[in-house]
């Protein structure tokens, strides 16, 4: 392990874009050399300081990905090069941090002005908004807030690391039970080199009073993120966790490629948002981050409830399904989703709904926005299987064009093996109604100020799914995301 | 060393590719060297039996097809087979012109034709050859992509007969015209591969209406893999109706190709309900601004049947329409698959596109894989789909209970109603009769091992 001082380097002008999340943090940082083999498996766990048996459990999965031979899947309806996978850092830390710091005071205040940049001020946010924040900068937590109150009921909320030290015994119960290390090639390869994200228990018949958020965000150059978070909602449990993502704007992509599990087990819910905004890249497609996400909740027990919602402006590349596994009797799943493309970003992002048990759920409601040069598609799969009985799923899915050189694109896949069960899908593709604009003109609105309404109308399904501070800025990043969209 | 069925079902195709060949000896050569392209296509791709990472094979797997051998009928049925045997089972209407092909052969005892207007062809492709060779040249195989999978390759590599219909600009061909080929079960033609084709080119402005059926008589079991090319010109106008009623342990795997000009419209129906593995693969093309189509389509399975619909549609130009509206009624341990993808290319402004599929699953055991996508290159589009899955509703049953009904009668009267509304759209009542007839026919079988 080589401890290299990176020097920040001047932002990078010729990458110039609305993106104001784009700015770059001065700090020295624990850089792995670029490359991934077996020593840097091992130099990652090393660092962590993690038990034999996850060092083991990650082997087995770097071994899995290199059976795969680097093929990236050719299914999604994305156009990118093949990556380098030996071009990028797999681990990169603040130098600061050899170990977790134990309160704020010990957090490196470039670190804290970073967040603060980011509207996540970690200090003020503990006494004011109320929400836990667990903050990740490149491949490491840096803080978790409100820990206090968390403490008192018995909930844990952690970084992956701490938790893996911490609490080995569940952390090997779950990791790996609903997205196993052999699941897709991004997944195999999180798994090998995963460096941090998040953990969150929430004890029996526990309601986490305070939203749980964790906050990832890419600094260093060159390097991969490869966050794991894992969720457990114990019976009677619930909680809602909040989700939100930036980097910087760098002329090269940046490789992201997380895993989410959650398990939500007798009468437990679990609510999971998400916002993210990571680097697009520019209006010629220079740079952004690649987004390779794998996020997956086990609804194990009865009467157990998994929401996913999400809003995705950024990323170069979406490649995400969050899905539920509908194991539970009675259990449910749905996925909310506002998906936007804009200058040459593409997207192929959707969900799984697996019905098992008998009477399940799912509803599915996605809105996918297409602009400039982007594409998106809805790919989406419902699949009941012969024991789910009276199982119902309900899906929508809506396209929006905004100009004549972007794509939007509705790929479900329904798979129906029950007679009892009763699925039904819609879609459909249009753009912004010229009647519903004049109609917005001729009364004094501007036109920007009317598509502006207009999307957030059509939106507007999904943005009553999240919790309000988020609502509000999902609003405000599509906005920004579709400054310079003609109509 | 063994050799496997799969090697040994190549061999045959083979062997007996060289032999027509050889009796084919006087062929016009650009004929012969299609064939022999699309030998070499196939020899190459074989059968599409990886399922993983091929999505249009995806939920149907053809490696019990690849395994068998079939082999081509030189002998035909060996047997005559008169017209009375056909009649109960074949659609007729007074006034139709059919052409009949038994195991692949033509049948001239069986055909007849009422066409008066001048002009019109309507003849087996040999014939067709001798009468207007280079309007089969210049459409035969126009629309058909090789290499897209390995039936398309395997059709041509034997094509030698088939029906060509070709209407001149303008004229309005009155006698619905009626393709019938039949799976005699005759012990010569038994485990027969048969390979039929129809070509159908319409003028500027003319119309059409084209029947094509498929019909397996008792004991038939044989691979059918067949090909239809449709090329409509300005303003022309075709109705098809295609019919799918192989006997129970037949495999047909069936493409569609149509090509259509400005202002042109295609409607179709297919009604699917015999084969083992049953296949229809429709593909239109509207190439032309304002040019529409229709399709409509109705499947019904039992037993362990498998029924895969894959249609296409591309939108090329402004201002075209498209309908998609199928419907699959599923008993048994039967699995039906329907997967329609709509594309509007970049320009193809003002297209309307409307896709639904409806399922009803009456048992425990059946499975529908629907896939309905759109793929969207245009902003000022209008473009729509649906598919559903479920059992009857309770609400309605209850309705009809609640009147007196027993559940059985119920349930048989909603599923009648389900399917009529697909035939109650077509126009042609010799046509309608005889479907609604087979569809009440049916209704007691399907009801067999039903857990509604």
């Amino acid at each position: 392990m080589t401890q290299q001082r990176v020097i920040s380097r001047t932002s990078e002008d010729e990458v110039a874009s609305e993106y104001k999340w784009g700015f770059e943090t001065d700090i020295e940082a624990d850089i792995a050399p670029k490359g991934l083999n077996e020593g840097i498996v091992r130099l990652i766990s090393g660092k962590k300081n993690e038990p034999a048996w996850l060092l083991e459990w990650r082997l087995r999965a770097y071994r899995h990905w290199l059976s795969l031979g680097e093929h990236q899947p050719t299914w999604p309806m994305l156009d990118y090069p093949q990556i380098d996978y030996q071009d990028s850092h797999y681990y990169a830390a603040p130098a600061s941090y050899k170990n977790q710091p134990n309160s704020l005071e010990e957090v490196d205040p470039e670190l804290l002005a970073a967040f603060d940049k980011l509207g996540i001020p970690l200090a003020e946010r503990e006494k004011l908004a109320g929400v836990a924040v667990d903050a990740v900068f490149d491949s490491v937590s840096v803080h978790t807030t409100f820990k206090d109150t968390l403490d008192k009921l018995g909930i844990i909320f952690c970084s992956f690391s701490e938790a893996a030290q911490k609490h080995p015994d569940l952390v090997k119960k779950y990791l790996g039970s609903v997205v196993p290390y052999t699941d897709n090639f991004y997944a195999t390869l999180n798994s090998a080199v995963f460096s941090d994200g998040s953990f969150a228990y929430i004890p029996k018949g526990v309601k986490c009073p305070v939203p749980l958020m964790t906050y990832f965000r890419i600094n260093a150059a060159d390097t991969g993120q490869f966050e794991r978070t894992l969720i457990i909602a114990d019976e009677g449990a619930s909680v809602s966790y909040l989700e939100g993502c930036t980097a910087p704007m760098r002329k090269s992509h940046q490789l992201h490629a997380a895993v989410v599990e959650l398990i939500a087990l007798d009468d437990a819910e679990i609510k999971y948002s998400t916002l993210q905004n990571w680097f697009p890249g520019d209006k010629e497609g220079r740079g952004g981050v690649f987004n390779f996400v794998t996020k997956r909740g086990k609804c194990a027990g009865r009467n157990s409830k998994i929401s996913w919602t999400q809003v995705e402006t950024g990323s170069a590349i979406t490649w995400k399904y969050p899905s539920c596994i509908l194991q539970g009797d009675n259990s449910v799943g749905e996925f909310y989703s506002v998906a936007l493309v804009n200058n040459r970003q593409q997207a192929d992002t959707g969900t799984k709904m697996i019905h098992i048990g008998k009477n399940t759920r799912s509803t599915i409601i996605s809105k996918g926005i297409s602009a400039g040069h982007g594409n998106g598609t809805y790919r989406g799969q419902v699949k009941i299987m012969p024991g789910a009985k009276n199982a119902r799923n309900f899906t929508r899915c809506d396209s929006l064009l905004i100009g004549d050189q972007c794509g939007a694109h509705t790929v479900p896949y329904i798979e129906v093996r029950n007679p009892t069960a009763r699925v039904e899908h819609e879609a459909s593709t249009s753009k912004v109604s010229d009647d519903q604009l004049f109609y917005c003109l001729q009364r004094g609105i501007s036109e920007e100020d009317a598509r502006h309404m207009i999307i957030n109308g059509f939106c507007r399904s999904i943005f009553q799914e999240l919790p309000f501070e988020f609502a509000v800025e999902a609003s405000q990043l599509l906005k920004v995301s579709l400054e310079g969209a003609v109509g | 060393m063994t050799t496997s069925p799969a090697t040994v079902a190549i061999d045959r195709y083979r062997a007996d590719h060289e032999e027509l060949s050889r009796r084919l000896a006087g062929e016009a050569p650009w004929l012969r060297d299609l064939r022999q392209q699309a030998w070499a296509v196939f020899q190459d791709s074989g059968f599409p039996t990886a399922t993983r990472g091929n999505e249009r094979w995806k939920y149907t797997p053809v490696g019990a097809l690849a395994r068998t051998e079939f082999g081509y009928p030189f002998a035909g049925p060996g047997e005559r087979i008169e017209a009375e045997r056909l009649h109960h089972l074949d659609p007729w209407g007074p006034g139709w012109t059919t052409l009949f092909f038994m195991d692949g052969q033509f049948a001239p005892h069986l055909s007849f034709s009422h066409i008066t207007e001048p002009g019109v062809t309507v003849s087996t492709l040999a014939e067709a050859m001798t009468r207007e060779p280079a309007l089969v040249q210049s459409h035969l195989g126009r629309l058909v992509d090789l290499t897209l999978d390995g039936f398309h390759a395997l059709n041509t590599a034997f094509l030698t007969d088939g029906a060509v219909i070709h209407i001149p600009a303008g004229l309005d061909v009155a006698s619905p015209i009626h393709c019938a080929f039949i799976a005699s079960g005759a012990a010569a033609a038994r485990s027969a591969a048969v390979y039929p084709r129809v070509l159908a080119v319409l003028g500027e402005g003319a119309r059409a209406t084209l029947v094509e059926s498929y019909i397996g008589l008792a004991g038939a079991s044989c691979f059918t893999d067949a090909i239809v090319e449709v090329s409509l010109d300005r303003g022309a106008k075709l109705d098809h109706y295609r019919l799918l009623m192989e006997s129970a342990g037949s495999y047909h795997v069936g493409m569609t190709r149509v090509r259509q000009s400005a202002g042109s419209s295609y409607n179709a129906t297919s009604f699917a309900r015999g084969a083992a593995l049953g296949r229809h693969d429709l593909h239109v093309a509207l190439d032309g601004e304002g040019a529409s189509c229709d399709l409509r389509g109705l499947y019904v399975t039992s037993g362990r049947q498998h029924i895969d619909h894959h249609i296409d549609v591309d939108h090329l130009q402004p201002n075209t329409r498209s309908t998609q509206y199928f419907k699959g009624i599923l008993a048994g341990s039967s699995h039906a698959v329907f997967s329609g993808r709509v594309l509007v290319a970049r320009g193809a402004q003002k297209s309307e596109a409307h896709q639904t599929d409806r399922n009803l699953l009456l048992s425990e055991g059946c499975e529908i894989d629907s896939k309905p996508s759109l793929e969207i290159y245009a902003d000022d589009v209008q473009c729509t789909h649906g598919a559903t899955a479920g059992s009857v509703a309770d609400e309605e049953l209850f309705y009809m209970r609640a009147r007196g009904l027993d559940l059985e009668t119920a349930t048989r009267t909603l599923v009648r109603g389900f399917a009529s509304e697909i035939t109650d759209a077509i126009t042609l009542a010799p046509l309608r009769a005889y479907l609604e007839a087979w569809i009440t026919g049916s209704i007691p079988e399907l009801h067999q091992g039903a857990t509604v």
